[in-house]
């Protein structure tokens, strides 16, 4: 498949007046055409912080470090300002978490779907309410045509989202970036807006990068899935790969920490709290909290692993003198659950 | 089921917001018990009214009309059913008196008028009585709100934050109060330490425990929960639910649990009502609800929950709640019935009998 995108050893810290916080420090990704990446962890990991890196809209007081975002061949960390511009919102666009903070509140909706298209001079304003208006319907929002005079405390937050959507979508972006896009919203509105973006991105061959912390969502939409911790990726696979076969104890414990449907015993919470990243652990950062750890971990930052073709992970369990450790049997068991219930929805149907 | 084991009831309770003109029926006529020792969880998409539920009964606001009962004593009642009653009352006699035929009638009817006004205004008396004795309910009933870093005022410290019910309560000696605060802080994993720091040094699990310990160090006999864990993280929401779960052991707290997250309510909750705009249109025993549930927007908000399994995601079936599609309310008024042991829908006569034969 066609690379659209690479992201190589990049890291980024932020200056505070006392201290720097290395946010994110050096992790390896692609993006090829057409798929869906996401990116799962807890708040702090460095997800969002990636994904601002990708648009290069990091806050004033963020370095850098070391590493390069190469996009059409280009590193896009050393483009300058105005030709960041020319590719933001166009070539690559984003949706952000809390759609009523990301819609000027006093700016009818159809004028803010069609400021990008105007200002970039590609379409005169008849022409770019016309096209607005058929995003709009796109998206599905009933009736476009009145709505587009609407101010967007008049919508919903499900129909919130479609018109950022279709703002993201005004340009014909290469790649969306969706950072917590479903949230904030309730469970039934959260299925609609998932669909949605399934159909765009079917339909307008977008790669998504979709950052998260729902693993539920995460199932849903995603081709393949990096989790993150304290600013590394642990493993990185195909969602069978990180859900099937997950092999770092960090994604076990996210996965048995959520209650399915069928829970009844105590859930696995994660001991303590994320390392304190103005001087991260020398060693495997989840150590600390890791049941599993062994006493390597704590020394000597593990490298990734190779799995499969697909599937990797930074754990020393996978070195071949580590002890054998089979997965938790919360997630075993949800397994061979869910493969009993798939069956007999089979069967039924 | 004896009267006893119920500590809250809710009987036919509304609570409307005036909007401009007209007014926005948050809650419409909902009615469910609370057995003592159960967690009750309440489910429903934003604007369902399930966070004004819980508001109506802490008394945050105050109930249109219907009640709310508390241990066998009422602590919220509305008046304008009984205002409505007198107002009823006046027109039928206006009507009849128009028809009676001789002054025997006419003084019997002017009697019934008297004594349906006298009654009903001995009901808002006593509802506006009940309704009035706010302080002993605030701390039988303790609250957890959403979002820990917006309900813990800033400038005060954790001490002074979990102090402040005891105090306003009237114990004055500083050596219980500080034993007592310490004490609950150890019940919710916290430590001693922690008393004299400020909400803004703690991470977001450890400041909806502070609201945990503020709410628990009251005794209450029950906690209502509004969406206590949706603002956390995946793996702190695991330690606060553990947490929950514990103390509702350890203390035999009752629990009115409102989320939407529908997994954390199943693993949560015992008994489960779904509301939808304002009215709660299924009542089950969570397993029951899960595994059978019967209203079309139930069913639609089950097919909606993500779980954590790709093939499963990838190929799920979503049901789509089209209430003008589904129901047909124009001959009969739907109300909430049982269909079988204690699983209520809210349901027409033909709905009604259509449910009983999926169900036998």
């Amino acid at each position: 498949m066609e690379k659209i995108l690479s992201v190589k050893d990049l890291a980024v810290s932020f200056k505070t007046p006392s201290d720097k916080v290395q946010a994110v420090r050096g992790i390896d990704f692609t993006l090829s055409r057409g798929e869906t990446l996401a990116i799962v962890g807890e708040s702090g990991s460095g997800k969002s912080v990636t994904s601002k890196a990708i648009l290069g809209i990091l806050s004033g007081n963020a370095v850098v470090e070391k590493g390069e975002i190469l996009y059409g061949g280009k590193d896009i960390l050393k483009l300058s300002e105005k030709e960041m511009c020319r590719l933001r919102g166009d070539r690559i666009a984003m949706i952000f978490q809390d759609p009523m903070s990301s819609l000027n509140p006093i700016v009818k909706v159809g004028k803010q779907i069609t400021e990008a298209m105007v200002l970039k001079g590609k379409l005169s304003k008849s022409a770019a309410k016309e096209r607005a208006i058929k995003l709009m319907e796109e998206v599905g929002i009933p009736d476009a045509r009145t709505r587009y005079e609407r101010y967007p405390f008049e919508f919903s937050g499900g129909m919130r989202q479609r018109i950022v959507i279709a703002i993201a979508l005004a340009a014909e972006p290469e790649i969306l970036i969706c950072d917590e896009p479903t949230t904030a919203l309730d469970v039934t509105i959260q299925a609609q807006i998932l669909e949605l973006l399934e159909k765009l991105k079917r339909e307008h061959r977008l790669s998504m990068i979709f950052i998260t912390h729902d693993l539920g969502v995460v199932a849903n939409i995603a081709d393949r899935i990096a989790v993150m911790y304290a600013g590394k990726i642990v493993e990185l696979g195909t969602a069978e790969d990180i859900f099937y076969r997950a092999a770092h104890p960090y994604t076990w414990a996210l996965l048995s920490s959520v209650p399915d449907l069928e829970t009844t015993e105590t859930l696995e919470a994660i001991p303590g709290v994320p390392p304190d990243m103005t001087s991260p652990p020398i060693g495997d950062a989840f150590a600390e909290r890791n049941k599993y750890a062994l006493e390597i971990d704590f020394e000597v930052m593990p490298p990734m692993f190779r799995i499969s073709q697909t599937h990797s992970a930074a754990t020393w369990l996978l070195h071949p003198d580590a002890p054998k450790v089979r997965e938790p049997r919360i997630i075993r068991e949800r397994r061979q659950r869910m493969e009993k219930m798939r069956g007999d929805e089979h069967g039924e149907g | 089921m004896e009267r006893d084991d119920i500590l809250l009831r809710v009987s036919h309770l509304c609570k409307y917001f005036k909007v401009g003109k007209d007014e926005f029926r948050a809650l419409d006529d909902v009615s469910f018990d609370v057995k003592r020792g159960e967690v009750f969880g309440l489910v429903g998409e934003s604007g369902c009214g399930k966070t004004t539920m819980g508001r109506t009964i802490i008394k945050l606001y105050d109930a249109t009309s219907g009640e709310v009962w508390l241990d066998g004593v009422r602590i919220s009642a509305g008046a304008r059913g009984y205002r409505e009653a007198i107002k009823a009352a006046r027109k039928n006699y206006r009507e009849e008196l128009a028809r009676a035929g001789n002054d025997t009638e006419r003084r019997r009817l002017k009697y019934e008028l008297e004594r349906t006004i006298t009654e009903n205004r001995n009901a808002i008396r006593s509802a506006h009585r009940d309704n009035r004795q706010k302080s002993d309910i605030s701390s039988r009933i303790q609250m957890i709100f959403q979002d820990p870093t917006a309900s813990l005022d800033p400038r005060m410290t954790v001490r002074e934050i979990i102090a402040e019910g005891l105090k306003i309560k009237g114990e004055r000696d500083r050596k219980t109060i500080d034993e007592k605060v310490y004490k609950t802080l150890e019940t919710v994993g916290l430590l001693e330490g922690h008393a004299g720091r400020y909400p803004h040094e703690f991470s977001g699990g450890q400041r909806q425990r502070i609201g945990i310990a503020r709410a628990i160090i009251m005794e209450p006999q029950m906690i209502i929960a509004d969406e206590p864990v949706s603002a956390l993280d995946v793996s702190v929401q695991a330690q606060v639910i553990n947490l929950l779960d514990g103390l509702r052991k350890s203390l035999g707290l009752t629990v009115l649990f409102i989320a939407h997250d529908l997994s954390v309510v199943k693993y949560f909750s015992d008994r489960i009502g779904v509301m939808y705009l304002g009215k709660l249109v299924e009542l089950a025993e969570s397993d029951e609800l899960f595994s059978n549930p019967l209203h079309p927007y139930t069913r639609s908000l089950l097919s909606a929950i993500p779980l954590p399994d790709p093939i499963y995601e990838k190929n799920r079936k979503r049901i789509i709640y089209e209430p003008e599609k589904v129901h047909d309310y124009s001959k009969e008024k739907p109300s909430f019935r049982e269909i079988s042991d204690g699983h209520y829908v809210m349901c027409s006569d033909t709905e009604y009998e259509a449910y009983r034969r999926t169900v036998t």
